[in-house]
């Protein structure tokens, strides 16, 4: 009558878990999971029981197919009542010895004290799966039915045989790994360092191992891993590491990853425009200044003011693209005739080098400009991997709870201070959590949001318009400016322009967030997201102006807008507004936010500091770095400009912020902001840049007065004769030319990229899609299996405290003795 | 400690140095520093944790948290930059189980509020905040539904952080 308990789950069910990809930490807790709460009900107990109709029931339950676990749910919600007394059971005191041993040795809770051995047969069981999926890497074969795999942990025993055996186990299995994965399966492990020296002896004890001992990993592994560091770590990652690090530690110490995100973010576009300053100086700015070339000394005042208009004699320096010659430099001349301003000729000698200065120039903007997309586009990928989770959870509060304290905090000031922030985080968060949202008036919620958006968008298109007719305003009066005499108030007029937009800039974030402020938003995500979103728009617009103007009007008739040169000229306007940016964020600085905070706390008497706005400061970074972007094929030192621009930005906020503001009370999610930050530099930002610099270079017939385009068609006319030259030089290389004139000028391949882009973006959404939907089968699953073990341990002790009860006769079972 | 001291390697010199400090004022003959003067480090001296970590680190059979020179490095190490994520989180585990039963229950997790909040009253949470904090914790990575947070559900929560791994670092 009695059957001994047999839940034996291997044969019944399995899951297909390596249709999820092994090396996924988050999917291998999940297995992990699985597979301790699916075999907890695999524990002998000590004592066996009577559980007939219980067997039968788990038995069938257990043999269901997956496609049954809808049934299940159903027939729970029925027995529901049922297990509300149980659970009450579940959470008592008392239980009897027998249950609390149970309980004890249930694989899931012993795994905090987990003796020796358990670990061992942990990091055993590891071992063995990662040999299999090695060996199984071919086929991996995707059963519609997820089964799951009972990995059957025994039941430790404490007998010393035990643990050699399993000691031996280990070290066969890892003997048979690859000497890399040995390596990290026993980094991986939390055994004690003298367990490790023991079982490092053992199993690294042939000859591949001893070159393993002393540290070393095989050869190729270190090849691959050192191209991919050279390739996108090095220049980003390694580097950056270092700048700026007590700085950045003392400001995310004070204020919270929400500001430390900004100032990660200043340097990572600080790393940026020092590559592409290096690459321009190299090969473009450095041949040139070794060898200037010929033309009339004109004859400028030299007054401050040309450090701010770009004007006088830094019109004709390296500084902008006016100066560049359009010739070939042939290095075999002297230095001593290069300074003397004569040039060199052409000599005959054969060993003269050629550096043709158009064809570099070309080449070094494509070049950098490619290799920024490519690294923006990497980064951005990376960024969003680490915040995009497949599994979707509802809130962020355990996490907030286990992994906020940093443990590097050692003084008792910071201590305090984190502690202080951690509970300001979690009432926070516990407050968003469980607050019931209010009704509001739905009507009136509408019309009030319609108002502030009419507001925000009409005020971008006046600003915008008001900026299209002041600059060609501005350009009339230059003209009348240019047939007069140069004074100082013609120059500075031509500072009006970027002052106007600079202003434009800093006003209308203000009228946004008054308007947002009015429009009272319930969740302060959507409201950051609609500022976020309003800046952009405001500043994409503006930009969008005047690169019409610049590029539409200007370039292409420049004779009617008087220039010789209208390149140097966008260039110089580009500087301008970088500088104007700059002065006005100064201005913002001292008397924005210093002002305001003696304001706030002197006449408004509020106790607190005002906040650091991030989103908009982040904005204009953007903004400042797309107009180093937009200039640096007219001014090729642009980025040097730009690079003074962010250290001094760097120092000046952070002195800023540590003595007028403080740390926001609001959850700032770090990771999902900076994927944010880096998606909007690379969308708009760098995109808009390239496409404007590919249309100068593909239809804008440069001037024909200066430059290193000068008596070319189009500017990548250069690249198509130095081809052409090519072919006809040196017929061997006539293969770059074909590879050119297919790639480059049939749009045919433009269009194939783009969709083999598309689908692979399409087949990971569709992955990430199925991943989804086993996450969720899974997790289903595991509380059905949770749901059972309570249910057991209830009936296990309601059973017991039956048998105890002496005065129950028809019930008492005959105990069977079946020891397991 | 003469034993290890004659194989130690070049690189764990400045952390026996760090160790032996703590044993100047001491007899030299005792092989385990107590808790006490380990506490007494600079590093550990603020953190809400450095009985839990003295605790879970010492091997001793007293259980009195006295740390020798291997469980120092056992600590460093685990602390380290180059310690996996499943290595700090089987620790981090067993420092946050308060009452050391192998599972983070409702009694555990107030205990490790109440370190994150601070010591002072104005800075905890009141009891009602306390209750549906936990209350929430457990909704979110209790998967099995029994009340406690068992090693693998914290390890599935912490894979979720992507800051875990860089906060759970001690650099001596």
């Amino acid at each position: 009558m009695a059957n001994s308990v047999d839940f034996n789950l291997s044969p019944i069910m399995e899951l297909e878990l390596e249709s999820l990809r092994e090396d996924d930490t988050a999917q291998d807790s999940m297995c992990q999971l699985i597979r301790v709460t699916g075999t907890g009900l695999e524990s002998g107990s000590p004592e066996t029981l009577e559980m007939e109709v219980l067997t039968t029931e788990g038995r069938d339950r257990m043999a269901s197919q997956m496609s049954d676990v809808r049934e299940r749910a159903d027939e729970r919600r029925l027995q529901r009542s049922e297990e509300s007394m149980q659970t009450d059971l579940l959470v008592r005191n008392r239980w009897s010895a027998a249950t609390l041993r149970v309980l004890s040795s249930m694989p899931s809770r012993s795994v905090g004290q987990q003796s020796r051995l358990e670990i061992i047969s942990q990091c055993n069981i590891r071992s063995t799966q990662l040999r299999r999926y090695h060996r199984q890497n071919q086929d991996v074969s995707l059963s519609s039915r997820p089964r799951i795999r009972g990995y059957g942990i025994e039941a430790d025993s404490e007998d010393v045989c035990e643990e050699e055996t399993k000691r031996q186990e280990l070290v066969i299995n890892l003997q048979s790994l690859s000497a890399g994965d040995r390596v990290r399966m026993m980094r991986a492990t939390p055994l004690s360092l003298a367990e490790k020296t023991k079982l490092r002896k053992l199993a690294f004890s042939d000859k591949v191992g001893q070159s393993l001992l002393s540290s070393q990993v095989p050869c190729c592994s270190l090849l691959k891993r050192a191209l991919y560091h050279v390739l996108f770590g090095c220049l980003f990652i390694l580097s950056s590491l270092q700048l700026w690090q007590v700085a950045l530690k003392r400001l995310g110490g004070r204020f919270g990853t929400g500001v430390l995100s900004y100032f990660l973010f200043l340097r990572t576009l600080l790393l940026f425009n020092v590559f592409l300053f290096l690459i321009n100086s190299l090969f473009l700015v450095l041949p040139q200044a070794i060898h200037p070339p010929l033309h009339t000394p004109s004859s400028h005042r030299v007054t401050g003011l040309e450090l701010f208009t770009g004007t006088g004699y830094l019109s004709n320096s390296l500084m902008f693209y006016g100066y560049y010659t359009n010739s070939t430099i042939n290095t075999s001349c002297r230095p001593d005739e290069a300074t003397a301003g004569t040039g060199c000729g052409t000599t005959s000698d054969p060993h003269m080098m050629a550096y043709n200065i158009p064809l570099a120039y070309f080449f070094t903007i494509g070049i950098t400009f490619f290799i920024t997309g490519i690294v923006l586009v990497y980064s951005m990928s990376k960024s969003f991997g680490r915040s995009f989770r497949v599994f979707k959870s509802q809130g962020n509060l355990a996490i907030k709870v286990f992994s906020s304290w940093d443990f590097k905090v050692s003084k008792k000031m910071s201590v305090r201070l984190q502690s202080e922030n951690i509970t300001t985080q979690l009432k926070e968060l516990l407050s968003e959590v469980n607050g019931g949202e209010e009704e509001k008036g739905r009507l009136s919620g509408m019309a009030l949001h319609l108002l502030a958006w009419s507001i925000s968008l009409g005020s971008t298109f006046f600003c915008a318009l008001g900026i299209h007719c002041f600059a060609k305003h501005m350009h009339l009066r230059r003209l009348e400016d240019a047939e007069g005499e140069v004074s100082l108030v013609h120059e500075a007029r031509l500072l009006a322009l970027p002052g106007v937009v600079s202003c434009g800039n800093l006003l209308l974030p203000g009228l946004f967030n008054l308007v947002s402020w009015m429009e009272n938003y319930n969740s302060p995500i959507v409201r950051l997201y609609v500022s976020i979103f309003r800046n952009l728009l405001l500043k994409v617009s503006i930009l969008g102006v005047l690169c019409y103007h610049w590029l539409g009007k200007i370039a292409a008739e420049p004779e009617q807008h008087g220039l010789q040169c209208w390149e140097s000229f966008v260039g110089q306007e580009l500087y301008r507004f970088l500088l104007m940016d700059f002065i006005f964020t100064v201005l913002y600085t001292v008397f924005g936010e210093y002002i305001w905070k003696l304001f706030s706390q002197g006449v408004l008497r509020r106790r607190r500091k005002p906040v650091f706005d991030i989103a908009r400061n982040v904005l204009e970074l953007i903004y400042g770095q797309t107009l180093t972007w937009l200039g640096v094929l007219f001014t090729p030192l642009l980025p040097a400009v730009q690079i003074i621009k962010l250290l001094l930005l760097f120092y000046m906020k952070k002195s800023s912020l540590l003595v007028n503001c403080q740390a926001s009370r609001k959850l700032w999610r770090a990771s999902q902001m900076s994927t944010l930050f880096i998606s909007l530099l690379c969308f708009p930002s760098f995109l808009g840049t390239s496409v404007s610099v590919i249309y100068t270079m593909w239809t804008i017939k440069p001037s024909s007065g200066c430059g290193p385009f000068r008596n070319l068609p189009f500017m990548f006319h250069s690249g198509k004769q130095w081809a052409q030259e090519l072919k006809s030089t040196n017929p061997k290389l006539a293969w770059l030319n074909w590879v050119h004139s297919c790639l480059v000028e049939n749009p045919l391949f433009l269009f194939l990229m783009a969709g083999v882009f598309l689908m692979v973006i399409y087949v990971n959404t569709q992955v990430l899609d199925g991943q989804r939907k086993i996450i969720s089968l899974l997790q289903e699953q595991m509380e059905n299996e949770g749901k059972d073990k309570k249910f057991l341990i209830t009936r296990l002790q309601a059973i017991h405290e039956e048998r105890q009860r002496p005065l129950s006769p028809s019930s008492r079972p005959q105990p069977q003795g079946s020891e397991v | 400690m003469g034993t290890t001291a004659s194989q130690l390697g070049k690189d764990l010199l400045s952390e026996y140095q760090r160790f032996s400090e703590l044993l100047s004022k001491e007899d030299r003959n005792l092989t385990s520093v107590p808790m006490e003067k380990v506490l007494s480090l600079p590093e550990l001296k603020s953190n809400p944790f450095r009985k839990r970590i003295c605790h879970v680190f010492s091997t001793s059979d007293m259980k009195d948290g006295s740390l020798t020179f291997e469980d120092f490095l056992d600590l460093l190490s685990a602390f380290s930059d180059s310690a996996t994520l499943e290595i700090k989180s089987h620790y981090a585990f067993r420092i946050f189980d308060f009452d050391d039963d192998g599972t983070l229950d409702g009694g555990d997790l107030e205990k490790l509020v109440n370190c994150l909040t601070g010591e002072t009253e104005d800075s905890r949470l009141t009891p009602e905040e306390m209750r549906q904090l936990i209350s929430n914790i457990l909704e979110e990575s209790d998967i099995d539904k029994d009340g406690t947070v068992n090693l693998s559900e914290f390890q599935h929560v912490i894979s979720r952080s992507p800051d875990f791994v860089s906060s759970f670092k001690i650099v001596l």
